[in-house]
């Protein structure tokens, strides 16, 4: 614990140093500016801006980027609860009862209860990172290629299992994103695969374009051809502060929220949505007016908007420690860090403390940055939405050609994106999720890599995958997932994915 | 019945048998050795039974003819500014490129006014360009005479 606590003053004495407290200020104001445009979420977001972190030495540029991560995602509750447009995915079921509250005049205290509740589970699951991460990285160090096969293999299996809708075609845009990982030289032998001729190809696809086209080009050709976006209702400043019942309603759910939110940010998968999702769920059935839900009950924003939180932080867990992303947010994390010269894994802790603890020191200050500006700075980022769609996303797409193409220099990254975002389009369309493609594409090569290896290791025998006891039980679970993800085929009724899709289009409250 | 599932499980059918295809170029080493083409090869396999899969399950999934394609004409619009700039990016220059983009979605697509247009497209090219190509050093292409 000593050790521990020397390690966060040092992580202070880097987060605090005036140009680190910009770069997490700046990012902070970007992710915020972000969350709030409808269209470019944090995913996007941080594809498009990475670009602009290259001339920044490593720390600077991981505060900065992990600023627009946790900005995006206070940003999304604001679109929620004024315009019941949720910024990204996330902010879903802020939407019900945070719009509700709004048309009931109390817009204000909604976002403020956000807010805060969005600080208090940033906080405290920050501490949680830094307890765990570092045990865990201690732990990861006894992983050899066959571990870490099983826990990439495993991750895929999670994040299918997470995601809201038939398991069977999440598994399906998995595999469809490890296919298309496997384009460029293969590592081992230095063959060509698919490149066709195309030297830019040989490093593979980049998971930016993948990103930006999935997520950003594709919900512009999505969105930009309908109607009107709805009206703003728009706060005033001295509504701001909730009564003392809100006050008190909104205590137990943003606890309840935060350690939920953070425990299922640890698992793989799109973790925050599923967080915001089962905090609904749990604060409904925990209510004692469970009627007052979707009408503008206190507790419907409280819960989602801590556990969304919360499972931002928690989703640097395996990233940080076991150099493993859970979902596709942390996988173009990891990305970027790596464009950084900086490898997330048990050595990380190790070798660069500095980098380490200051990025933990510096999601407390953001935590703080993001609370003094987003209650009031409300107007100003609310007026952003003011700014008709047909000029906006002629905007965002400039943004995305310019962010796509910058990262290698290449025009093959733009084309790229452009065939992305086709797919995108098509796909959603056809109501199929695209994250399991994007963590596909940045799982393939070390999961092809760590296959190889372990056969190496054990002169071609499969069997080392289940004489080792971790990947014999990583396997094991995954083996489970499988089984209660397919259930559904056979039995008859809603499971909870399925009706995470439906409150997903708003269909139906969980 | 043309559903949603069956048809996407089809396409992902298709691909996985052009993966089989172009992986024949390619050493598929053995089981216990694996080639460079063992793992496309495996992958897909499994994308050929997912996609089996779907459209053999896909009874219930909407059809076709539900989903909604309203928006095409703006889609099509703006995937072929995508492609113009992919093609124009190097050749002309980042400003002319997105200059020239934007000017075509607000006139064309959006009917904005002409000054309106002409004036957005332009500003919002050259403060794009100061700011990642001068002040944050994003180098960025440049057309003929240095636009």
């Amino acid at each position: 614990m000593a050790e521990t606590l020397q390690n966060l003053a040092l992580g202070f004495s880097i987060a605090l140093s005036p140009v680190i407290l910009w770069y997490a200020f700046v990012g902070c104001v970007v992710g915020t500016l972000v969350g709030v445009l409808p269209g470019v979420g944090p995913l996007a977001g941080i594809s498009l801006l990475l670009p602009a972190t290259f001339g920044l030495d490593a720390t600077r540029a991981i505060v900065m980027l992990a600023g627009i991560y946790y900005g995006a995602m206070y940003g999304g509750s604001t679109t929620s609860i004024l315009m019941r447009i949720p910024g990204e995915a996330a902010s879903v079921m802020t939407c019900i009862d945070g719009y509700a509250m709004a048309r009931k005049g109390r817009a204000g205290a909604a976002l403020a209860i956000a807010a805060v509740g969005s600080y208090v589970a940033g906080t405290v699951s920050v501490v949680a990172l830094m307890l765990l991460a570092p045990p865990l990285a201690s732990f990861a160090l006894r992983f050899g290629p066959p571990e870490y096969f099983a826990l990439l293999l495993l991750g895929l299996l999670v994040l299918a299992y997470m995601s809201s809708g038939s398991m069977l075609k999440a598994l399906a845009m998995a595999a469809l994103g490890l296919l298309l990982g496997m384009i460029g030289i293969d590592q081992m032998t230095g063959y060509f695969r698919f490149a066709y001729g195309v030297v830019e190809l040989g490093d593979g696809i980049g998971v930016v374009p993948v990103a930006v086209g999935l997520f950003g080009l594709a919900e512009i050709l999505a969105t930009a051809g309908l109607a009107a976006p709805p009206q703003v209702i728009k706060p005033k400043l001295r509504e701001l502060l909730p009564t003392r019942r809100e006050w008190r309603e909104s205590a137990a759910p943003i606890g309840r929220g935060t350690v939920l939110g953070f425990l299922i940010g640890i698992v793989p998968g799109s973790a925050h949505i599923i967080a915001s999702f089962v905090s609904y769920a749990v604060e409904r059935k925990l209510a004692k007016r469970p009627q007052e839900f979707g009408q503008g009950a206190v507790a419907g924003v409280a819960g989602p908007e801590s556990a969304n939180n919360a499972a931002t932080s928690g989703a640097f867990v395996p990233m940080l420690a076991l150099g493993v992303p859970s979902g596709p947010i942390p996988a173009v994390m990891l990305a970027a860090m790596m464009v950084h010269g900086v490898s997330p894994g048990p050595l990380l802790i190790e070798q660069q403390p500095e980098l380490f603890w200051g990025f933990i020191a510096s999601m407390y200050v953001g935590n703080v940055v993001l609370l003094i500006l987003n209650l009031p700075l409300v107007g100003v980022f609310v007026n952003l939405l003011r700014v008709p769609y047909p000029i906006l996303y002629p905007s965002i797409l400039a943004f995305c050609i310019l962010g796509v193409y910058a990262v290698n220099g290449s025009v093959v990254d733009v084309w790229i994106m452009l065939m992305m975002g086709g797919l995108g389009y098509l796909l959603r369309k056809l109501d199929f999720e695209t994250a399991p493609i994007v963590l596909g594409v940045v799982l393939a090569p070390m999961l092809e890599m760590a296959l190889r290896q372990s056969l190496a290791m054990s002169d071609g025998q499969y069997s080392i995958f289940v004489a080792r006891p971790i990947s014999a039980t990583l396997l094991g679970v995954g083996l489970i997932l499988i089984t209660l993800g397919l259930r559904p085929l056979v039995t008859r009724g809603l499971d909870w994915r399925a009706r995470l899709a439906l409150a997903e289009k708003g269909d139906e409250h969980p | 019945m043309l559903t949603t599932d069956r048809v996407a499980g089809g396409a992902l059918v298709l691909l996985a048998l052009v993966v089989f295809w172009e992986s024949r170029r390619l050493p598929l080493g053995s089981l216990r050795n694996p080639g460079p083409a063992y793992m496309p090869v495996a992958l897909a396999a499994v994308l050929l039974c997912f996609g089996a899969l779907l459209v053999v399950l896909a009874g219930k999934a909407p059809k076709l003819s539900t989903v909604s394609w309203t928006e095409w004409r703006h889609a099509v619009a703006i995937f072929g500014v995508c492609a113009f700039a992919a093609l124009a990016l190097e050749r002309l220059g980042f400003r002319t490129t997105v200059a020239l983009s934007l000017a075509f979605l607000l006139l064309g697509v959006e009917r904005r006014g002409l000054i309106f247009s002409a004036v957005f497209a332009i500003a919002f090219a050259a403060v794009a360009f100061l700011l990642f190509d001068t002040l944050l050093r994003v180098p960025l292409p440049r057309g003929p005479f240095g636009i």
